[in-house]
């Protein structure tokens, strides 16, 4: 219980602490005036607001779009469509975060919802992959047994499929994680916002603490979601030794 | 019952059939075994059975229903299925897995769980200890009891196996067939077994069909197989030392009777008795049992030279294999030769001593029979 207890909150409450105590730090110890004016509450919280709305709204969005099409993309009907896409979705890959942005400011215009926007596609990408990939590397001896046994092809994709494929889609969710919070920072580029505000703001003033700031709660909202996720596929995934 | 007619079946993109006009039947209670070569279209024959490949032309018929105009789902349903790489769920334990068809055919919590207690205790794994485990945590042999279990659970009257044994070790193999002979006799299912092993055929099948090529060279019984193979192809398959062969189409109980070995000795049977008999017995050695009739060890002629007490537990050696009376000939053959005796102890489930077989009595088999 105690150990249950710890796993869900008490690191994640630590690193939250920590990031109370760098906020309350750097508010009340300003190095001059212009990091006290650019450090007010009201400020960081307001980048850190539109930091996790801008995460939050273009992570889901990834999550249900990537792995509803790559489930669509595995059926056999659509299988070499699937194999066709992953190969689009690795060359996409490799194109910039920053690169991704200013594609679309070019195309979209400035604002929050262009970078959510942005975001969302360059997160579907390894979310789509690794779905596609863990549901169609499924050996083939389960699937044949399962259907020998008599199950409907929509059972073996929920019962079956699915569950198996679960780790790897994870993987990939975290992948999305970890760009989605590097990319989320280069929003304000593109006038969307969140703490990346701060650490451009740090930069182009010479104020190290306004980065440190920016940067250091960007650094801790990526490490409590991608413990989170972890710890769900952990409390999931008993079966693999 | 099961009826193949006329079936042929030509995979997209090839030219050449993979079963070509094959006609079979195989009657309710049977084990019809299909044998031959890999490529030969065996499986692609069982797997038509449960339409996991469409026949390109032919027709099905199971228990006289058109197998191809059933609903395919509803048909696999009643069908149990083994693959040869067992194909159990690593995500799901072994009573999940075994419930799979169960919890298809939505049967109430209680008497699924119940069944698959059964079960499991049938393939010989305590539901107490394995139920909750994962696939991961078994042996090779024990994952192949859980999926003969699975595919046994809902009680199909037919089912399709295909190299069920064919991924343990050779000893657990024989042991596995003996098992699942002993509950087919109990069960009697019409089923339809594929192997490429031609010795895993006389032992298990009541008819064997041998396919070369995608057709069906010869369907008959085991006996017949062997001694009136139809062409040189079978007569290849099945091998010059048929007469061994036969070894496997008599199990031991056959003959035990006749053989009336002199009576095994109790633990505390004084050494003077023991040698009394040992001079008296054909093997030159006696069989020790305890008082439920479980066997303890033997006593060999070259054991008396010892002098190491009064009675029989001082001088007694353990017995390292016995056979049990449902194996075959050839198990004890190779019991024996693997120990290095000419005789082999028998026992029944329990570990209570049956008899002795020995090389002799094979011998005796051998000529009689050729």
């Amino acid at each position: 219980m105690l150990r249950h207890f710890w796993r869900w909150l008490i690191l994640p409450l630590l690193l939250v602490t920590c990031g109370v105590v760098i906020v309350y730090y750097t508010v009340n110890n300003p190095t001059d005036s212009m990091v006290a004016r650019a450090l007010t509450y009201s400020n960081i919280i307001k980048a850190l607001r539109q930091h996790l709305t801008l995460m939050f709204v273009s992570m889901i969005g990834a999550i249900v779009v990537g792995v509803l099409v790559g489930i669509m993309l595995s059926r056999p009907k659509l299988y070499y469509v699937g194999r066709g896409v992953e190969n689009v979705v690795n060359v996409g890959q490799t194109i910039p975060s920053l690169a991704i942005l200013a594609l679309f400011f070019t195309i979209l215009g400035l604002g929050f919802r262009v970078a959510v926007f942005a975001l969302f596609l360059y997160s579907i990408l390894p979310i789509l992959r690794n779905t596609f990939a863990g549901i169609v590397n499924v050996p083939v001896s389960i699937i044949e047994s399962a259907k020998g046994m008599g199950m409907s092809p929509f059972r073996i994709l929920t019962r079956i499929e699915l569950p198996l494929a679960f780790p790897v889609i994870v993987a990939g969710i975290r992948t999305a994680i970890v760009i989605n919070v590097g990319a989320a920072t280069l929003a304000t580029f593109i006038g969307g916002g969140g703490l990346g505000d701060m650490i451009v703001t740090g930069l182009s003033l010479r104020r190290d603490m306004i980065v440190f700031t920016g940067a250091g709660l960007a650094a801790l909202t990526a490490i409590i979601l991608d413990y989170y996720i972890a710890q769900v596929e952990i409390k999931l995934v008993k079966w693999s030794s | 019952m099961i009826k193949l007619e006329a079936v042929t079946k030509i995979f997209p993109g090839s030219k050449i059939p993979a079963v070509k006009d094959l006609s079979l039947e195989v009657k309710e209670g049977d084990i019809c075994v299909l044998v031959g070569p890999s490529g030969c279209g065996k499986t692609t024959t069982m797997k038509m059975i449960n339409r996991i490949h469409e026949p390109t032309s032919g027709s099905i018929f199971i228990n006289g229903e058109d197998a191809l105009k059933m609903n395919p789902i509803k048909l696999r349903l009643d069908i149990g299925y083994v693959i040869q790489e067992i194909g159990l769920f690593p995500h799901q334990t072994i009573e999940a897995n075994v419930a799979t068809v169960p919890n298809e055919k939505k049967w109430p919590k209680a008497k699924t769980k119940q069944k698959v207690d059964e079960m499991l205790t049938l393939v010989g794994l305590d539901p107490k200890v394995y139920s909750k485990r994962y696939p991961s945590a078994l042996s090779g042999g024990q994952r192949q009891r859980v999926g003969v279990a699975r595919a046994m659970v809902s009680d199909p009257p037919i089912m399709l196996m295909d190299e069920p044994f064919g991924a343990v070790d050779p000893i657990t193999r024989a042991r596995l067939q003996n098992e699942f002979l002993r509950i087919q006799e109990r069960i009697s299912k019409t089923i339809v077994f594929v192997t490429h092993d031609i010795d895993e055929a006389i032992k298990m099948g009541d008819t064997i069909a041998v396919m070369r090529e995608g057709e069906l060279v010869q369907h008959a019984t085991p006996n017949d197989l062997l001694s009136t193979p139809a062409d040189e192809f079978v007569a290849n398959l099945v091998g010059r030392n048929r007469s061994i062969k036969r070894l496997h189409l008599i199990r031991i109980r056959e003959i035990l009777k006749e053989v009336d070995r002199a009576k095994p000795a109790v633990m505390d049977m004084p050494i003077k008795d023991i040698e009394k008999r040992i001079d008296e017995s054909d093997i030159r050695s006696v069989i020790i049992v305890d008082r439920d009739n479980k066997l303890k060890g033997v006593i060999g002629i070259n054991d008396l030279k010892r002098k190491a007490g009064e009675v029989a537990a001082d001088y007694m050696q353990s017995l390292d294999q016995s056979v049990t009376s449902d194996a075959t000939l050839n198990d004890a053959l190779s019991v024996m030769l693997e120990c290095g005796e000419g005789f082999v102890a028998v026992v029944n489930e329990d570990d209570q001593y049956q008899g002795t077989i020995t090389l002799g009595d094979l011998l005796n088999v051998v000529k009689e029979e050729g």
